[in-house]
């Protein structure tokens, strides 16, 4: 991989980052309103009060005033603080972030494995009848919302069979450390798990299986069978790596996406992630904290995507050599 | 006991499974002795690819294939799969066409060559191993060193002496070279038909040539087919078929390709009209009819077969029968 490919890529990730600060800003102005009326409604306050008031939240000076002071601010990592709980966006982030990226980072790890294996065993016996069930299967779960898979998962086995916590991270009632709490917590990751690998799984199948057939036309693979090679050769080591290619690109891609995308199974299952975050915080409405949240989560997709041009041309010696 | 034929294909027909089955190989024959090189022409869709893919069984599934390919005695056709595989690349290799899908695209060429040979011996170690890639390369006129590179890094001549290489890594006995200069210019064209004439010399190899450019063929081979619709129409000595063509389409396949320098085909640009028969509707009688310029009433219905025209020549048209006494 030349430097000069890596370097043009992160620059331009930088470009739309510095796109999306800016953007960011504007558009929360403009949507803005009045937030010391609104959070104070109902109370007398006097004019210096609320002079003070919308000095604290930077919301005095002209556009452009607030503007630059946003900017030193990024700088110095101050996102603000939230309007409500008065504790600092950033560490409101940080605190939502780890529950995120746990159960993130397990069900895309599921959806892909579980998604590529199926993809795979449909592919290479097209049109039999496992072929057309296991489409048919990730059609559906391609097609479900997941907010209505989650809902049904929660009805069936939370509220029904019991077999499952009905939400949070742990049980708040008990107040277990170590290995027993770790273990409290994986069983209450189960079900918003699920939902989001069963949400995934199935594009990630479809794009296998269509990648892995458009593979098994090339020419090469007749050499791979001439050659005198295991069918199982063949796949593993001719079809299936090319195969991969368009779909690594995809998970890379996807995964800044669900970071932001949880919004909803968080919601339901009140995982205290990033998504539930945002939820609570546009019902509040807590702008710097929606302002934060949007920014990371536009970073995180920025980021992945540059993690996708580089892992493509690291797999890909066409991209790495030319 | 004399030593069995090293090819013997009887009677093979190929049938493909789209719409209704489309026949695209309809009964040939043809023997081929070791050390001995063959012609396949014909235009493209007459099925001289696809005999090459049914040698070794590499055909799509459900492709219906019938007749007998009998490579050193035994039948390739009904052979169980491990003896298939192991058959594949020892006995017969092919080099195909090299234009760019060939290689696989992210695996550097050595690695591709090393992967033939290490599926037929086991244990041989690397440096071994590195070593018989190299000189395989070398044998066609590429530095070893080359041999990390992937297939984008060589250009379209390479690629094919690449394929060449790779299709004497486990010494076969039969090469079956499928349109192995399309998509290369003229120039290196040429190099690699002498790459091939050397190694088929040197090594002994008997080599089954198929392209369109019967010119090539004539000057490569020593005998020579000539496929249309999915038969053989002439068979023969390439030097008197090309010459003198006993089928009225081996000389419009020889007219196409004219001899620079040759008075006879000055000012007289020459082609076939009309487009090669669609093999799911196919004319009755001779199926070349249509496009034949020679073409009498009887041969709209009369089916003919490969009638002997002369010593060691056989041609499928009724025009041999008038030359011929019988």
């Amino acid at each position: 991989m030349s430097p000069r490919y890596v370097s043009g890529k992160v620059l331009g990730s930088l470009g739309t980052l510095a796109f999306v600060i800016v953007f960011n800003f504007f558009l929360f102005r403009v949507v803005e309103g009045n937030p010391v009326a609104t959070l104070f409604r109902g109370r007398n306050l006097t004019d210096a009060q609320r002079a003070a008031m919308r000095h604290q939240f930077g919301l005095d000076g002209s556009k452009l005033d607030q503007f630059w002071h946003y900017l030193v601010q990024l700088a110095h990592l101050n996102l603000g603080r939230s309007y409500e709980t008065n504790a600092t966006v950033l560490s409101e982030i940080g605190a939502a972030a780890w529950p995120t990226i746990w159960l993130v980072g397990i069900s895309t790890l599921l959806s892909t494995v579980i998604g590529v294996a199926i993809g795979i065993v449909a592919a290479w016996r097209r049109g039999s009848v496992r072929d057309h069930a296991l489409t048919s299967f990730t059609m559906t779960t391609y097609a479900m919302p997941d907010f209505w898979l989650g809902m049904l998962l929660l009805i069936v086995f939370s509220v029904l069979l019991g077999w499952f916590p009905i939400g949070g991270i742990s049980d708040p009632t008990s107040n277990t450390t170590g290995i027993a709490l770790l273990a409290d917590q994986a069983y209450h990751m189960v079900l918003p798990c699920l939902t989001l690998t069963v949400a995934y799984l199935g594009e990630y199948a479809i794009v296998m299986r269509s990648s892995l057939l458009d593979t098994m036309r090339e020419d090469y693979l007749t050499l791979a069978r001439a050659k005198g090679l295991r069918d199982v050769l063949v796949r593993r080591r001719h079809a299936v790596p090319n195969a991969l290619l368009p779909v690594v690109t995809l998970i890379a891609i996807n995964f800044g996406f669900v970071l932001s995308g949880a919004i909803a199974v968080e919601s339901i299952f009140s995982w205290p992630g990033l998504g539930h975050a945002t939820y609570a915080a546009i019902r509040a409405p807590d702008l710097p904290m929606l302002q934060g949240l949007f920014l990371v989560f536009s970073a995180s997709v920025i980021f992945f995507n540059l993690l996708a041009d580089l892992a493509y041309a690291y797999l890909d010696p066409r991209v790495r050599t030319s | 006991m004399s030593t069995p034929l090293l090819l013997d294909v009887r009677d093979l027909h190929v049938t493909y499974p789209s719409g209704g089955g489309v026949p695209a190989v309809r009964g040939v024959s043809f023997q081929l002795e070791r050390g001995e090189t063959l012609g396949v022409a014909g235009e493209s869709g007459c099925g001289k690819s696809t005999l090459a893919g049914a040698l070794l069984r590499l055909l799509p599934p459900g492709t219906e294939v019938s007749g007998e390919v009998l490579l050193d005695g035994e039948n390739v056709l009904t052979m169980r799969e491990d003896r298939l595989r192991a058959v594949r690349w020892t006995e017969l290799a092919v080099v195909f066409q090299g234009a760019l899908h060939t290689l696989n695209p992210v695996k550097r060429v050595g690695w591709q060559i090393e992967e033939a040979i290490t599926t037929h011996e086991r244990g041989i170690p690397r440096s071994e191993l590195r070593g018989r890639v190299a000189e395989l390369l070398e044998t066609v006129g590429i530095p070893g060193r080359r041999a990390v590179d992937y297939p984008h890094q060589l250009s379209g001549g390479q690629r094919q002496r690449v394929l060449i290489a790779l299709a004497l890594a486990c010494s076969p006995h039969l090469l079956i070279a499928d349109e192995p200069t399309t998509a290369l210019d003229v120039m290196v064209q040429a190099q690699v038909l002498r790459l091939l004439e050397d190694l088929q010399r040197d090594l002994g190899l008997a080599v089954v040539f198929i392209t369109h450019d019967l010119s090539t063929l004539a000057a490569v081979c020593r005998r020579l087919l000539v496929m249309y619709a999915g038969r053989v129409v002439e068979d023969g000595p390439s030097d008197e078929v090309f010459g003198s063509p006993k089928h009225p389409y081996t000389a419009a396949l020889a007219a196409a390709f004219p001899i620079i320098g040759d008075a006879r085909f000055r000012m007289a640009p020459s082609g076939l009209p009309g487009d090669p028969p669609d093999p799911r509707h196919l004319p009755s009688g001779c199926t070349f009819h249509p496009r034949c310029s020679v073409a009498r009433p009887e041969c709209a219905s009369r089916a003919v077969e490969l009638w002997p025209a002369g010593e060691g020549r056989r041609a499928a048209c009724v025009q041999v029968l008038d030359e011929v006494p019988t």
